[in-house]
């Protein structure tokens, strides 16, 4: 697990999420950056919502 | 004239993208109006009462894409739409990596990226709790620019980032600075020694830049949305985020920023700033401390930075209304030539800027004399994206003003930064011509006063923006807050020795 002091202490290395424009603009920063090329899920938020309640990842 | 529409069956793009396809597509010989959008319901109604409603496009769904045009002729509209396809591939901000296939859930891009520490999330407010949540769960700090969160869900994202010793900024985070990268709509600042901890994106923006032009910078700007500080929130992830700067070696003053909190909020607020052994200046638009007021409480973001400054360099500070008086004179002289007359209209992007201006006008010109509005508050941006991204919304109010005989004054933002409008200026500018010259011929003026948010640094030219507006005869003043003091002095000249201070 990442920290407040890992994430202050030291370049973040981002994950892009939505906007395409914002990985743009941060790999043009010379940050490190990936960008998901994400959709909505199939059956719209009714489903991501399930999804978000089945997710026991932790 | 002709409507018509093409649908790309399960086809997502962004709305940034959909709306530079849009803008792309109007420029097209013949095209007077074009969308690019999602087949939401909400989208649907949109075409629909914008004309552009079609047999083609009624039965696409939210995961379709509607691109739909009104033309002259039947050809004109053909030829666009044959366009789609080439303006779809340009108008992509080209973060696409060659020869790479991008990852399509966040856990794919884990497995590309596995020691990834902060997730920047901006997908439709419907889907950005799932994805906040499941990156807080992955150990990810998050960047959340997404509005249309739910309070309860914000509530959770943040107690579920705190147990995990994690940043949750946002919902409806516009700006952060992280160990300088700048996220969401950032201007282009340098390193240095002051922490920001920020319930307002275009105030912290506002407060960076002041910071820059005065040669200090930036550790963090830590963002923790809009509504941190309401009663429901409580200002947890303030408080995470102060403890944050106060333990960063290289944070060395703290400045904190937002709209008022929630009157129960503000002795938790001074409580946590009462630990820390830093500087901490405070900067809740239109809220005093309730406590023993030793930690500085200012009025403005223009205060908030200089105060800041002074501090750090062991200087005495005092507010000033202006700064530079005989500059102030000078376009007093220039624009009380115009003698204007009616009412003052604020027309804003920035929601903390439209704020301190209500702030400043109201104890000088009486609440009856101005009215402020915030176009990137929700309900002007229900299905189209932020003015500070698509300026057409303002323009539009502006040329209205124009013809609307009460309005004598124009009280604008203009706010620039990474991701904002490549040149947001020009059409402002436009638009102001355009209302300037309504308005002239009916025998009324119209004075425009601005004050732009930037820096040298940002990529729109702070100078050439500056210029622009100028040219178009409009007043541009260092701060918000001065331009509000200016509009105030132009409308009642009787305020004079009061802000001249003579």
């Amino acid at each position: 697990m990442t920290s407040l002091a890992s994430v202050l202490g030291q370049p973040p290395r981002i994950v892009n999420l939505g906007l395409e424009v914002f990985a743009a603009e941060l790999e043009a920063a010379g940050a490190t950056v990936i960008h998901v090329d994400w959709r909505p899920p199939a059956g719209g938020a009714a489903v991501a919502a399930l999804l978000a309640r089945l997710d026991d990842a932790s | 004239m002709p409507v018509r529409a093409v649908v790309r069956r399960s086809y997502y793009r962004d709305s940034m993208v959909l709306m530079r396809v849009a803008e792309a597509l109007r420029a097209l010989p013949g095209v007077r109006e074009a969308a690019a959008l999602m087949g939401t319901p909400a989208n649907h109604e949109l075409l629909a009462s914008a004309g552009l409603g079609t047999a083609e496009s009624k039965d696409a769904t939210p995961g379709d894409l509607v691109v739909a045009v009104l033309a002259e002729t039947d050809s004109a509209a053909a030829a666009a739409l044959a366009e789609v396809e080439r303006v779809l591939t340009e108008q992509r901000p080209g973060v696409a990596v060659a020869g790479r296939a991008l990852p399509r859930t966040l856990d794919a891009a884990l497995r590309q990226m596995p020691d990834a520490n902060l997730a920047a999330i901006s997908v439709p407010g419907a889907y950005a709790t799932f994805e906040a949540q499941r990156a807080l769960r992955r150990g990810l700090h998050v960047f959340l620019f997404s509005d249309n969160v739910s309070l309860d869900d914000e509530i959770a994202l943040k107690r579920l980032a705190i147990e995990r010793g994690l940043l949750c900024m946002g919902p409806d985070c516009g700006t952060a600075y992280v160990n300088g990268v700048g996220l969401g709509f950032a201007n282009v600042v340098p390193r240095g020694r002051v922490g920001c901890v920020a319930a307002s994106g275009t105030g912290l923006q506002a407060v960076v830049s002041r910071l820059a032009a005065l040669g200090e910078g930036v550790s963090h700007g830590i963002g923790v949305g809009g509504r941190d500080l309401s009663a429901e929130v409580g200002g947890v992830m303030t408080e995470v985020a102060l403890d944050a700067l106060a333990a960063d070696p290289t944070t060395e003053a703290i400045l904190v920023i937002s709209k008022p909190p929630a009157p129960d909020v503000v002795p938790r607020l001074e409580a946590a700033i009462g630990r820390i052994a830093k500087p901490v200046v405070v900067c809740c638009l239109g809220a005093r401390p309730v406590g023993a007021g030793a930690r500085q409480w200012v009025a403005t973001l223009d205060d908030a930075a200089e105060l800041v400054v002074a501090t750090l360099r062991g200087g005495s500070w005092s507010p000033s209304l202006f700064s530079d008086l005989v500059d102030v004179r000078t376009r007093l002289t220039r624009a009380r030539g115009t003698a204007p007359r009616g009412t003052i209209l604020g027309l804003y992007t920035g929601g903390t800027l439209a704020h301190e201006a209500g702030l400043v006008l109201e104890p000088l010109v009486g609440a009856a004399a101005f009215r402020v509005v915030d176009l990137g508050d929700d309900e002007f941006t229900r299905g189209r994206p932020h003015p500070m991204i698509d300026p057409e919304a303002r323009a539009a109010r502006v040329r209205h003003a124009g013809a609307s005989a009460d309005v004598g004054v124009l009280l604008l933002d203009l706010v620039l930064g990474r991701a904002v409008h490549p040149d947001p200026a020009t059409p402002l500018a436009a638009a102001i011509y355009d209302a300037r010259r309504t308005a002239a011929a009916q025998g009324r003026p119209l004075v425009a006063v601005a004050s732009v948010v930037g820096t040298d640094g940002d990529p729109q030219n702070l100078r050439r923006q500056i210029t622009t507006l100028e040219a178009a005869g409009v007043e541009v003043l260092p701060s918000n807050a001065q331009a509000a003091r200016f509009v105030a002095l132009l409308t009642k000249p009787e305020l004079e020795p009061s802000l001249f201070g003579s």
